[in-house]
């Protein structure tokens, strides 16, 4: 064989393995745009539609894969809005998102912290704090609920689970439980990557432990802090198992745990408002996008320069 | 164990933190292990009780007449769970892993023209509220009749595990220098040559994370399991939902519940903490 031919058949060779390698991707692609992109678009299809029953829901479909039903734009989060739940809801993912979010990325950094301080044992500590993240929600919430159940009717007097005004603490404190060692890891990793001569400069500079870590480890931790916020508000936004194990559907008592995934599930699955729990469905993800889409397309392009 | 005063005696000579420095360090650590450990000591101490001793002592009292036979009821109860957990997880830990390790490959070295446009649209799926696609989900399952399967939950794990397996692979992959790649390719060697004889022998490591993070995951779902799911086919998190609830609540059979359904993934970071730690950072750190 020449060079010349040689070369040819490495080339046809190249270019089969392009094709392979793109054939290798494609039913990926495929499944990806049917079960995210087009399940997205239906359900945001069905949530301008009226379909308020099995029936309906089970019938003929149009070519977009909608059911057959009259159009009312926006009527279903109208409805909404008119919802006792939906305001509850909204409320409740208000105080439980800030308070869990500030709750957890506290802790992770102070347990970050007393770790990265040398502590012995260090296995030890880090294993307690983040074991829970290994655990189903189902599970946490069930030995929490147990956890303030018995606290409501023992000597303790700590009426939380069952006191519409503290209720939703106790879900906070249950999600703070299993994510802060997460945050911890997090931030521990961020602290690890410092490197000490930074900190050994501004020492011989006379700075105090407290500067040194206000004005370069904080700092330098920034995209980290970022990262875990997202990651918090991400998971506080689409919360349904804990709330659900422990205080039940609509999360009580009354809604005082209620959450939006939880008003969708049920009315989707129990009271057959399949438009109504699309609508839920979209705000959710409406708000998930608005945190998540600038924060991807920052790191994305963060990813590309390097 | 080792009482304070010997964590104190034994102090490391660091001279930027004074004596009182570290009294503050493990009183602040016990504490906060204090409550992380909570929730364990009251599971374990309630799933040892009997239910007369459940019911005449509140959860922080130590059990007095320790009995196994809580965890005899859990298991009984959870036994069909644990095993459609198993036959759910295990396939779709496995094919979930292989699709996103080839994904991995093809967008770290084969690139094609529009890949770094459709990575970020992959990744997208892993970043929605799943609610925003469970109705056409549990449409779409009844109309392919798999509705009340395990096999709906094998392939919706399979589908969703797509962008985090993918992400990950293709971040390990893009580490191992092309000029690999470039010498086995001038020496004939195919595709799917390289990928079995190069790429896959090195991330071993890769898929050890991608598995065990993809079996955590799936093992703990409750959202899907609990929309697409039959009472024949639940797994072990729905059935242990509803274990010992009834008129009167059996909770040292929850507590046992609770621990038996935890068991495996728990297993699994204690063998194999230190992948796990890795998946989970690999989720949220990119680039």
């Amino acid at each position: 064989m020449t060079a010349i031919t040689l070369r040819k058949h490495r080339k046809r060779a190249a270019h089969a393995d392009q094709i392979t390698a793109v054939l290798m991707v494609v039913p990926s692609i495929v499944a990806i745009f049917i079960f995210v992109y087009v399940f997205i678009f239906r359900t945001a299809g069905l949530s301008l539609l009226g379909v308020n029953d099995l029936f309906q829901m089970a019938g003929p479909k149009s070519w977009l894969g909608l059911p057959q039903a009259a159009f009312v734009g926006l009527k279903n989060y109208l409805d909404l809005l008119g919802s006792d739940r939906f305001r509850a809801d909204v409320v409740n993912m208000l105080v439980f998102t800030t308070l869990f979010v500030g709750a957890s990325l506290s802790l992770g950094l102070l347990l970050a912290v007393l770790i990265n301080a040398r502590a012995r044992l260090e296995d030890v500590w880090r294993n307690i704090f983040f074991f829970p993240l290994a655990l189903s929600l189902v599970v946490t919430g069930t030995v929490w609920r147990w956890v303030f159940n018995s606290a409501s009717t023992g000597t303790f007097g700590l009426d939380w689970i069952t006191n519409p005004r503290m209720a939703i603490f106790t879900i906070i404190i249950a999600a703070t439980w299993q994510m802060s060692g997460y945050v911890m890891a997090l931030y521990l990793a961020g602290l690890r990557g410092i490197s000490s001569e930074l900190h050994e400069a501004a020492r011989v500079d006379g700075a105090t432990e407290a500067q040194i870590f206000r004005r370069i480890t904080f700092p330098l931790l920034q995209p980290i802090t970022v990262s875990a916020a997202m990651l918090l508000i991400h998971i506080a936004l689409k919360i349904f198992d804990l709330v659900f194990v422990m205080t039940g559907n609509p999360g009580g008592p009354g809604y005082a745990t209620d959450m939006p995934a939880l008003y969708m599930f049920q009315a989707t699955f129990k009271q057959d408002l399949y438009s109504r729990g699309a609508a839920v469905a979209t705000l959710m993800l409406i708000v998930a996008a608005i945190v998540i889409v600038p924060y991807l397309v920052i790191s994305n392009r963060k990813t590309v320069e390097v | 164990m080792i009482g304070a005063t010997q964590i104190l005696a034994k102090q490391p000579s660091k001279k930027r933190i004074l004596p009182w420095g570290w009294v503050v360090l493990y009183a602040l650590l016990l504490t906060l292990a204090a409550f992380y450990l909570i929730p364990v000591y009251v599971a374990l101490n309630t799933s040892f009780k009997s239910f007369e001793e459940v019911s005449k002592t509140n959860a922080f009292d130590l059990v007095r007449a320790p009995s196994g036979s809580a965890y005899l009821e859990a298991f009984r109860g959870l036994q069909k769970g644990l095993l459609n957990s198993l036959a759910m997880a295990i396939p779709a830990t496995l094919i979930s892993s292989l699709l996103g390790s080839l994904n991995g490959y093809v967008l770290a070295k084969w690139k094609f023209r529009g890949a770094d446009t459709l990575f970020p649209a992959i990744l997208f799926g892993m970043f929605i509220p799943y609610q925003a696609i469970l109705i056409p989900l549990f449409q779409f399952m009844s109309d392919i009749k798999l509705a009340g399967s395990i096999w709906a939950l094998i392939l919706v794990h399979v589908v969703y595990g797509i962008p985090i397996t993918s992400l990950i692979f293709r971040n390990f992959y893009a580490t191992v220098p092309s000029s690999l790649l470039e010498a086995s390719k001038l020496d004939g060697a195919s595709f799917f040559g390289i990928y079995r004889h190069i790429l896959f022998p090195l991330s071993t490591s890769s898929f050890v994370v991608v598995l065990i993070w993809q079996f955590t995951n799936i093992w703990n779902d409750f959202l899907f399991a609990v929309t697409l799911t039959s009472p024949a086919t639940q797994p072990v998190t729905v059935v242990l939902q509803g274990l010992g609830a009834g008129q009167i609540s059996h909770y040292e059979i929850q507590m046992a519940g609770a621990i038996v359904a935890a068991l495996p993934t728990l297993l699994i970071y204690i063998v194999l903490g230190r992948y796990f730690v890795q998946g989970a950072l690999a989720g949220s750190v990119k680039g």
